[in-house]
């Protein structure tokens, strides 16, 4: 491990992005753009303001877990992580790169579309704001290391792309956004409780009807930092310096 | 020490896919010399290469580069490998992308100028990698392996796509470093590159061909290049095969 490398690491990833700016004005605005959109359908403030928190937990998963299952796919493709290998380069120094760069994103894309939905959108949270940007933020970070870990499975860029609806969409349907989680038939509710994003949820449903900060928020916080660690842990056993 | 090889071979196996690649290699690499890995491609060239930088899973045999296991963490400051395809980032500038291999290599910053210069790209420093022609390319790679300067250097195919008065230039810079004591190792298929080599390792098949200077290869096999030579050694290895009845093709099938 090497602070000066993980620095490194995540100003590179960074400046990738800055060289793309169309990537970048996606990433910040789709969101957004999505739950204006969202807005609207419903035509009711009091719906939306329902479902919302939900869905700050989601956009930055989703999003993330795209780019990143991406990004590390075209490291191993391009051979620059066989390049990487073969340099005096931790793994883990690699990982934090992605999760420091990544994690700076989520704050930008968090707070752009927070902002939009209090000011704008009608959305109203009782608890304090930081607890739903650090939760978001976390989701975000959570979406990038399992995409970091799946890649791995995947041989081109299709395969990635498929993994999206294998390990990102059953988390959306039982998360507790199109259904609340204790109205669900007992084996669902065993599935949903073992998927982080249902504890992501469940912290932003909390932070949006209630302003104390209590155990019950404190342990799904804890439960999500803990599934990002794990697949980071898991994607860093997953990068392997000889290959077949 | 110095006196040992900087790359020494015993019995190396590899397996790819559920298939032997690399049937028992034995081979030395003399320190501060230009060796040069020639033979067709798909004979094993970038496998044995990819061995030696320690990112390649071996079956079998004892590979010690500068007097450590080959893969050992201490070696990777010390070895410089550009692989066959570019293996850059093109959507970074030339700098910023040395800078940040730099960065992992644990190189000094001011390196990045110093490689620069060394392949001629010091116009192209702000040009995106992406935007680069083919040539320009392998260059960029090139110097991404000579940062930090390593004393082994582990080049595919480092020429390829260049124009012959490039090449000739970075055939003078490899034996600029081959002069300071850096070992380079450089695959190739094309042969008038190999008669720069100072020892010339011929693979066909995953096996070693001949282990030997340019000159002595031309006078064991009378001939006039080393095109000549190698095509003398093949038919000389398939004609010894067949009378053994060890040819390749007969014995794969009936494994």
């Amino acid at each position: 491990m090497n602070p000066v490398i993980t620095l490194a690491t995540a100003r590179r990833l960074l400046t990738q992005l800055r060289h793309d700016p169309r990537t970048v004005v996606m990433l910040v605005l789709l969101p957004t753009a999505l739950l204006v959109l969202l807005r609207y359908v419903f035509d009711s403030e009091r719906l939306f303001a329902h479902l919302a928190p939900a869905l700050l937990a989601v956009f930055p998963f989703l999003i993330m877990f795209m780019i990143s299952s991406i990004i590390t796919l075209r490291e191993r493709t391009t051979g620059t992580l066989e390049r990487l290998m073969t340099m005096p380069i931790a793994k883990l120094d690699l990982l934090l790169g992605y999760a420091l760069a990544f994690g700076l994103l989520a704050v930008l894309q968090v707070a752009v579309t927070l902002g939009v939905s209090l000011a704008w959108l009608g959305v109203d949270i009782a608890g304090p704001v930081w607890t739903l940007v650090l939760v978001a933020v976390l989701d975000a970070l959570l979406g990038m290391a399992l995409g970091l870990f799946v890649s791995a499975f995947a041989r081109t860029e299709f395969q990635a792309m498929q993994f999206m609806p294998v390990f990102a969409m059953p988390q959306i349907l039982l998360c507790g956004l199109l259904q609340p989680r204790g109205q669900m038939a007992t084996v669902l509710g065993w599935a949903s409780d073992v998927m982080p994003l249902s504890y992501a949820v469940d912290a932003l449903n909390h932070v949006t009807s209630s302003s104390t900060v209590d155990t019950d928020l404190v342990r799904d916080i804890a439960i999500v930092a803990g599934c990002v660690l794990l697949a980071l842990l898991l994607g860093a056993a997953n990068l392997r310096r000889r290959t077949p | 020490m110095t006196n040992s090889p900087a790359v020494d071979v015993a019995g190396l196996r590899v397996r790819r896919g559920g298939r032997e690649v690399l049937h028992g290699l034995s081979f030395a690499v003399p320190r501060g010399s230009i060796t040069g890995l020639v033979g067709p491609s798909g004979c094993g060239k970038t496998t044995l290469l990819r061995v030696l930088v320690g990112v390649q899973a071996v079956a079998g045999g004892a590979v010690t580069v500068l007097d450590r296991p080959a893969g050992s963490a201490a070696l990777r400051r010390r070895i410089g490998y550009s692989p066959q395809s570019p293996a850059v980032y093109p959507d970074m500038t030339v700098a910023e992308c040395l800078r940040y291999f730099a960065a992992a290599r644990r190189a000094p910053r001011a390196d990045v100028r110093r490689v620069l210069d060394e392949v001629r790209l010091t116009p192209e420093a702000g040009a995106l990698v992406g935007r680069l022609s083919g040539g320009q390319l392998s260059r960029v790679s090139l110097a991404a392996a000579l940062l930090g300067a390593p004393e082994l250097l582990v080049l595919d195919e480092p020429t390829v796509g260049l124009d012959p008065v490039l090449r000739d230039e970075l055939w003078t810079l490899f034996h600029r470093l081959a002069g300071r004591g850096v070992t380079l190792l450089v695959s190739s298929h094309v042969m008038d590159e190999a008669a720069r080599c100072q020892r010339l390792l011929l693979m066909r098949g995953g096996r070693l061909l001949a282990d030997d200077t340019p000159a002595a290869l031309r006078a064991a096999t009378a001939a006039d290049d080393l095109d000549q030579a190698f095509l003398r050694l093949v038919r000389a290895e398939e004609a010894r095969e067949t009378a053994a009845g060890t040819n390749p093709r007969t014995t794969e099938v009936a494994s």
